[in-house]
């Protein structure tokens, strides 16, 4: 052990410096005990305490400051010097942090220091995401719940809370929303426009927001309501408002509805608000009555494309038009399928794109099993493994429990998609990529390898497996929409140019693989 | 639901984001302006205590809840606590006999007491002449003859070990506001010092020269003097760069200043009055102590109010860490483990050397200063990380999770915004900011003293416990 001692004359520091400096260098590696004070009586104390007060150190004033190192015999002592005398050397503190770099942790705090906040998006574990939803109601704040597992009676107080406030309390269970031109969570860049949407599903929204964008036109306002809100106990609460909202606001010339089966009650709710819009509503709830929306006033959509359709039809472009599908096309698939080969298999990241199409082939037959088929005798479990004409919607609770939604986590489609193509009954698989904000970088890609190895297991079984592939999205998305499809074209699949025409194509293929 | 949504589609998007960083990227890249939270779930995530600050949340609940902690802060920015006079503890303490030892923090027994604290017992028990030595000090403290209570529960207040014997001199601050009275004991400056558990000769010597100089001579400038108003001079500090807890600088030289005066007119020798001088001058402590009386005079005043969730003491007695709130009224503490303190240390000493956290100073706190006025006092942010930025995001922390700013005591660095005040029960458990404590570092064995100075937090427990207590009695 061999000690090195400094004096540096009429330098100061203050004794909170100085003991952050020794603290320092007695970190430094090599040293064993390091002294770093100014000279005082007491601190020369201390030294002699220790037996290391040098007459050099003894003539230390108050003003002058000592530094005193203990290190290994080896160990270069002037270099150790050097580090301690850097760290004496503070480098002034960057012009970073401040006001822009302020964090808050709770709403109450964002929202008084950010008094033009108008919306508050909650995406946290669903046993908080209530509190902090009722927080931001509270503050006045417009809410987006994008949790899932949210206690029905915690929505419907949340909704009611809302609803006294005049607020909208978007989601949960539908993670989408364009306000302002601004897509929330899961959404796609459509250009802004006089359509209004108002949606209690989040696939469903996009669908029908990229349609009518291939259309030509856009969107005005987009109000994710909730996957549950038809429901019973929520009683359809926050699309009554959406629809009010959008009767209300100038820049919309035509408003669509879109949701999943609603509870039969809450639809009659729901559509007796309608004639009161003073503006066309265009109605697509998955497998509704036509006659109750006639009835009410409404127009009745039977598809997702229909409702996009009719909607800029009716407030922008009377002219518009989508090409039909093609019977020749699936003619073709028909002939390459052997005769046992007769179901379709539909894996979806969207529960709407899902029902749409599940909805599509219950047209042509019963045997339709699914883990969101109404009908329980029907009804599959995440493990289950298929029957029949199969579609499974990867987004249900039943699939997401404890992991990322499938337009963010691929891996469980990714194995069943392999699992299917082992079955040689199977006809054909469906799949859906969605693009947009929140959803994969390249949903596209990341299947690829699967559809490859999918695609050679009944090619070496002497099958012919049709894939048939939609991409969800717009020219404005990021990825880019043409090349996904490119890259799907590029390897084998089928691409379909809507939710609707990849219904129509797998309840066509049904149809002619059974009577073959 | 018109005006709202009209308002809403032809505002711009300022969006506040919670949970998931992703849709800030999003939200940012389509041009809304977004504010994503620094989100932490609240309560720590304990269902349980989920469920108490649900049930303190509840509107009917919190709207008397609000008004009860409106009160109290009202009390504790009204108080006007005046040094008024100073006294020997026996003289001037409710409940004190020649045979208590006050002692910081919640209740303790001598078995169970931190080093530092063990030091200071004994030490004092030799000043008193209670005992003979250190080792006759320890037999009695054991015996049972000697009664060991806290200082709060005798309207004072002791900084690190806190003890107090019967002939040291206290300072006597009286609210002038509420009337309350509060105490609280000499500073011995710095270092090896009886409330840092050092406890050698030189300590008891210099405890007899305060009992028998420093004391009077202060006492007897009082009755010349009169009284001096701490709220104003604390004011004063903090706009000189003192956050009045772990830096008291400033504050010192006002104190001197206004006792000065008085002091020169005394009957002591002038060697004597030197003597007094040079002790001042030798530290810049000597004003600690004033402001935690100060501090304490308040924060009774706002004891007891029924349905108030503010936080009217922390204070640590090295082992456990000690809470009340104004809701809970009395001395029922809510106590959790001691913790340590993160900060540089004198050199030669080393982190295992330290004791954990401890002393009464975190009226400080409570009060709105110390750690809470980190913003105000940039010579010192070595002891917080070292950047001027960290110590205002100390303040602005605080802000968080307090009900007010007081304005009697402002930070000139932040456009002069009242330090942060009244300490929420609810707010800390729903923000899981942990309020924040400067203090000092004594080492972890008796006899020894200060080795070093940082921050600290009290245990999380301790508000998890409170809220649990408090739901109780709003059910």
């Amino acid at each position: 052990m061999s000690i090195t001692a400094v004096v540096k004359k009429n330098t100061y520091f203050d004794s909170v410096s100085l003991m952050s400096i020794s603290t320092r260098a007695n970190q430094l590696p090599g040293v064993e005990q390091a002294f770093v004070a100014m000279g005082t009586e007491m601190n020369k104390g201390v030294l002699s305490n220790l037996g290391l007060l040098t007459p050099d150190l003894g003539a230390a004033g108050t003003g002058d400051l000592v530094i005193v190192v203990e290190a290994g015999e080896e160990a270069d002592h002037t270099a150790l010097l050097a580090e301690i005398e850097d760290l004496l050397v503070q480098k002034a503190p960057s012009a970073r942090g401040g006001a822009d770099t302020v964090t808050y942790r709770t709403i109450d705090g964002a929202a008084r220091a950010v008094p033009e906040a108008n919306l508050a998006i909650v995406a946290v574990n669903g046993a908080y995401a209530g509190r902090e939803a009722r927080k931001a109601l509270e503050n006045g704040l417009h809410v987006m719940v994008f949790s899932d597992n949210v206690p029905i009676e915690e929505e419907v107080r949340l909704k009611q809370l809302a609803h006294s406030k005049g607020l909208f309390m978007m989601g949960p269970d539908c993670g989408t929303a364009i306000i302002n031109n601004v897509a929330l969570c899961f959404g796609n860049a459509v250009r802004p426009g006089t359509v209004g949407v108002v949606a209690a599903s989040g696939t469903g929204a996009q669908e029908v927001s990229v349609r009518i964008h291939a259309l030509g036109a856009g969107v005005s306002q987009l109000i994710g309501t909730g996957g549950r809100d038809l429901s019973e106990q929520v009683g359809g609460i926050m699309m009554i408002d959406g629809i009010r909202a959008l009767a209300d606001d100038p820049g919309t010339s035509v408003i669509v509805l879109v949701s999943k089966p609603p509870a039969p009650a809450v639809q009659d709710k729901v559509l007796a608000e309608i004639a009161g819009a003073g503006k066309p509503v265009v109605v697509y709830f998955v497998g509704g009555s036509e006659a109750a929306v006639t009835a009410a006033g409404g127009h009745f959509a039977a598809s997702t494309q229909d409702a996009a359709l009719q909607a800029v039809r009716l407030g922008v472009d009377a002219h518009a038009a989508v090409d039909e599908l093609a019977a020749k096309q699936v003619d073709e698939v028909c002939a390459r399928l052997a005769p046992e080969q007769r179901y379709v298999r539909g894996l979806f990241c969207g529960g709407t794109l899902c029902d749409e199409s599940m909805y599509a082939l219950l047209e042509v037959s019963d045997n339709v099993w699914s883990n969101i088929q109404k009908d329980p005798g029907r009804r599959l479990t995440a493990g289950s493994p298929s029957v029949g004409h199969t579609f499974l919607d990867f987004g249900d609770d039943d699939f997401t429990n404890g992991r990322p939604h499938p337009m963010i986590d691929p891996s469980l489609r990714l194995a069943r998609l392999v699992q299917e193509a082992e079955d040689p009954q199977v006809a054909v698989i469906l799949m859906d990529f969605v693009l947009g904000f929140g959803a994969h970088e390249d949903p596209v890609g990341v299947t690829l390898p699967a559809i490859a190895q999918a695609r050679k297991i009944a090619s070496d079984a002497g099958r012919h497996l049709e894939i048939v592939g939609y991409v969800l999205g717009t020219d404005l998305d990021t990825p880019d929409l043409a090349a996904q499809v490119a890259a799907l074209e590029a390897a084998g699949v089928t691409v379909t140019r809507s939710s609707t025409e990849t219904g129509r194509f797998a309840r066509e293929t049904a149809r002619k693989a059974h009577r073959a | 639901m018109s005006t709202q949504a009209t308002s809403l589609f032809t505002s711009d998007l300022s969006v506040v984001n919670v949970g998931l960083a992703m849709f800030d990227r999003d939200l940012t890249a389509q041009g809304a302006q977004v504010t994503t939270l620094d989100w932490t779930p609240p309560g720590g995530g304990s269902p349980e205590v989920l469920a108490a600050l649900d049930a303190l949340e509840d509107p009917r609940v919190a709207e008397r809840t609000d008004a009860a902690n409106a009160e109290a802060v009202d009390r504790i920015i009204g108080a006007r606590p005046m040094l008024v006079g100073f006294g020997r503890a026996i003289d001037v303490v409710p409940g004190m006999t020649p045979t208590t030892i006050l002692h910081a923090g919640p209740p303790i027994t001598w078995d169970r007491m931190a080093g530092a604290m063990k030091g200071a017992v004994t030490g004092a028990l030799v000043f008193e002449g209670l005992a003979r030595d250190l080792d006759d000090a320890e037999r009695l403290a054991a015996s049972g003859e000697i009664t060991f209570s806290p200082c709060h529960e005798h309207d004072c207040v002791g900084s690190m070990a806190g003890v107090t014997s019967a002939s040291m001199y206290m300072h006597v601050v009286r609210n002038e506001t509420h009337g309350n009275t509060a105490f609280t004991n000499l500073s011995e400056q710095m270092a090896k010092i009886l409330r840092m558990g050092a406890n050698d000769e030189s300590v008891i010597e210099r405890l007899v020269w305060m009992r028998d100089v420093l004391g009077p001579m202060l006492k007897e400038a009082m009755e010349i003097g009169g009284p001096v108003d701490l709220r104003l001079l604390l004011s004063q500090a903090l706009h000189m760069g003192d956050e009045c807890h772990n830096r008291n600088i400033a504050g010192t030289l006002l104190l001197t200043q206004a006792l000065t005066p008085a002091l020169l007119q005394t009957s002591f020798t002038t060697e004597q009055k030197k003597e007094v001088f040079d002790f001042i001058a030798g530290s810049d402590y000597f004003s600690g102590p004033t402001w935690l009386a100060m501090a304490k005079a308040a924060m009774d005043a706002a004891h007891g109010i029924e349905g108030s969730t503010i936080v009217t003491t922390m204070a640590r007695n090295g082992v456990e860490f000690g809470l009340r709130v104004s809701g809970l009224p009395g001395n029922q503490w809510l106590t959790g483990p001691a913790q340590p303190v993160i900060g540089p240390m004198f050199a030669g000493f080393k982190p295992e050397d330290a004791g954990l956290d401890i002393g009464d100073s975190a009226i400080s706190e409570t009060y709105g200063f110390g750690g809470f006025a980190m913003a105000t006092a940039p010579a010192i942010v070595a002891l917080v990380g070292g950047t001027v930025q960290e110590a205002v995001a100390f303040t602005r922390d605080m802000g968080e999770i307090t009900t007010t700013q007081n304005p009697n005591v402002t930070i000139p660095a932040l456009g002069f915004e009242g330090i942060p005040t009244g300490i929420d029960v609810r707010k800390v458990l729903a923000t899981g900011i942990l309020p924040v404590i400067n203090t000092a570092i004594a080492h972890r064995e008796a006899g020894i003293g200060m080795i070093g100075a940082g921050i600290t937090h009290p245990p999380a427990a301790v508000f998890e416990q409170a809220a649990r207590a408090l739901a109780r009695t709003v059910a």
